[in-house]
């Protein structure tokens, strides 16, 4: 089915009867060339793009829960190309270049909203940093601006520009950033697989690799077992928990990040603002609830709720740069589980285990990724060569000490 | 969280700054033959169990002492708190 605006039109008139599922519930077959495990945005995205680029289609998506229920439908949906590095910042600029065509692809409603991102500036140190930032991201062809203070002015009067212990001295501005409705996403990529003959499979755990000589051949799941010919992780918190199942240990600690929305409000936040000296950012849904969120709680879990130190620290970075958020009540709060990798970078890697690739360490940042991290991880299944932007995204890299460290941390998980 | 520190009774855990996996106590011999490999291991690579964690905590805001929790990560129970200083002695370490 292709939606339209007529056809939009004629169900509202003839009572919403003629919408139909989007994608089948088929059983899972006895074997696939391609499974994909997990089915969060990467996934199905990974699935998609493999039907649809790489005309690889006799592929399963195995989904232990309901898709869309993992990091997919839980994040604060910003999306941004605003990256330094050589690694990582000419592939966070083919996805928002994907965003940006994503919904005549997917002939979908995704919500794609470029209201543009704001990072704030609070010290000639960060400035400085700042400016290289945007100079780096004009390398890769993105759009990148410092602001002064009169210019943010002009679009967010409401900031505390005067705050005693950070003044607001600018900002890296990026026009293209903004935000997408996560879930449509998730159900967007699901149809366009499905509709192409992607075997979408929920209620499907997978418990374990099936390893003959060096070779996996397929998996256990909650289901029975599936061969494949070639097995793809994609499973994002739980990659841990994957992974120990083909004996593998990575260089990834799992890590809750909690979000917030507020009571629905007129409009009043026109884009994305990050806050430059704590940890706070901030957008405004299209219902009206201010989204946002700051640190994650910092120690490993895998419980998808965080603590109340986080709600409390969050609140005051919100309350540090834009007073006028104390006025607004609280509506949800929830948590994620993350997979934050050991220099804040990800891997799109085979692994040494042939015909078992993986995808994971995204850290709070995935979800701006989806379109490129499918579509450079369908390049990596079908043609066993890495995409030309996700060539460093390697899992030796450490070994090799080429870390792709934005923020030069070192590896420290709960700093990145 | 409250963390029951062997000194100092119960404390919140706002007051630790958190390290990672209690392996990060056995730095490996820098004159082995595979120290190379190993200390890629011991920078990198982790367990990241889900259920029992024995971890380093640091009490900086408190008496700056290194515990060594063990807690739950699908419960954030803590079962039990000791000193890294006596952890470390129990595997051999002089200090
Ligand atoms: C609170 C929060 C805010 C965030 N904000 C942003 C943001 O503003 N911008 C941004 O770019 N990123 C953000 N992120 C990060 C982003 O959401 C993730 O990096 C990204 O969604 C991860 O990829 P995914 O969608 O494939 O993960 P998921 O949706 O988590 O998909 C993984 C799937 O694997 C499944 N799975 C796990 N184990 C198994 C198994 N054994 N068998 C079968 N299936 C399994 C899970 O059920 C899950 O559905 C945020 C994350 C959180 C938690």
């Amino acid at each position: 089915m292709k939606y339209s605006a007529l056809k939009i039109l004629w169900e509202g008139l003839t009572g919403n009867k003629g919408w139909a599922p989007v994608w089948r519930e088929p059983d899972p077959k006895p074997e696939y060339d391609v499974i994909i495990i997990g089915g969060g945005g990467h996934g199905l995205a990974t699935a998609y793009y493999l039907a649809k680029e790489f005309g690889v289609a006799n592929v399963a998506v195995l989904e232990k829960g309901w898709i869309g229920g993992g990091n997919v439908g839980r994040n604060t949906t910003i999306i941004r190309s605003n990256y330094l590095l050589e690694g990582n910042q000419p592939f966070y600029e083919l996805s928002l270049k994907l965003w940006e065509g994503l919904e005549q692809d997917l002939n979908y409603n995704a919500m794609i909203s470029q209201r543009g991102i704001l990072n704030l500036i609070h010290s000639d140190a960060q400035r400085d940093a700042f400016a290289r930032r945007a100079n780096g991201m004009r390398l890769s062809g993105a759009d990148s601006e410092l602001l002064d203070t009169a210019g943010i002015r002009k679009m967010c009067p409401f900031l505390d520009f005067e705050n005693a212990r950070f003044p607001i001295q600018g900002a890296l501005w990026q026009p293209r950033g903004g935000t997408v409705r996560h879930d449509a996403v998730a159900w967007g990529y699901a149809r366009g697989a499905d509709a192409r003959g992607v075997d979408i499979i929920q209620n499907c755990e997978v418990t374990g690799f099936q390893i003959e000589n060096g070779t996996c051949t397929g998996v256990e799941t909650s289901r029975g077992a599936i061969r494949a010919r070639k097995v793809a992780v994609c499973v994002a918190g739980s990659s841990g928990r994957v992974m120990a199942q083909a004996g593998m240990r990575l260089p990834i600690e799992s890590h809750v990040l909690q979000a917030f929305v507020s009571e629905g409000l007129k409009p009043v936040i026109p884009g994305v603002i990050t806050f430059g000296a704590g940890h706070f950012y901030v957008s405004q849904s299209d219902k009206g609830g201010l989204v946002f969120g700051g640190d994650i709680d910092g120690y490993n879990t895998y419980a998808q709720r965080g603590g109340l130190p986080v709600v409390e620290d969050v609140c005051e970075g919100g309350m540090a740069i834009m007073p006028m958020i104390g006025r607004a009540r609280l509506l949800r709060m929830w948590g994620g589980v993350m997979d934050m990798s050991m220099d804040g970078s990800p891997f799109i890697d085979k692994t040494h285990i042939d015909g078992l690739y993986f995808n994971g360490g995204w850290c709070y940042g995935g979800f701006k990724a989806t379109p490129a991290s499918g579509y450079c991880y369908a390049h990596l299944i079908a043609r066993d060569q890495p995409h030309e932007v996700a060539t460093q995204f390697r899992l030796d890299r450490f070994a090799r000490g080429a870390m792709i460290d934005e923020k030069g941390q070192g590896a420290q998980p709960n700093l990145h | 969280m409250i963390i029951h520190h062997p000194l100092l009774g119960p404390r919140d855990a706002a007051e630790f700054v958190y390290k990672g996996d209690v392996t990060l106590i056995d730095r490996p011999d820098w004159q082995a033959e595979d120290a190379a490999e190993a200390f890629h291991d011991y920078l990198y690579l982790r367990d990241n169990p889900a259920g029992e964690h024995r971890e380093l905590w640091f009490h900086e805001q408190g008496d700056r002492s290194w515990l060594v929790v063990t807690r739950n990560t699908l419960t954030h129970e803590i079962t039990k708190v000791e000193l890294a200083r006596d952890v470390a002695r129990e595997r051999g370490r002089s200090r």
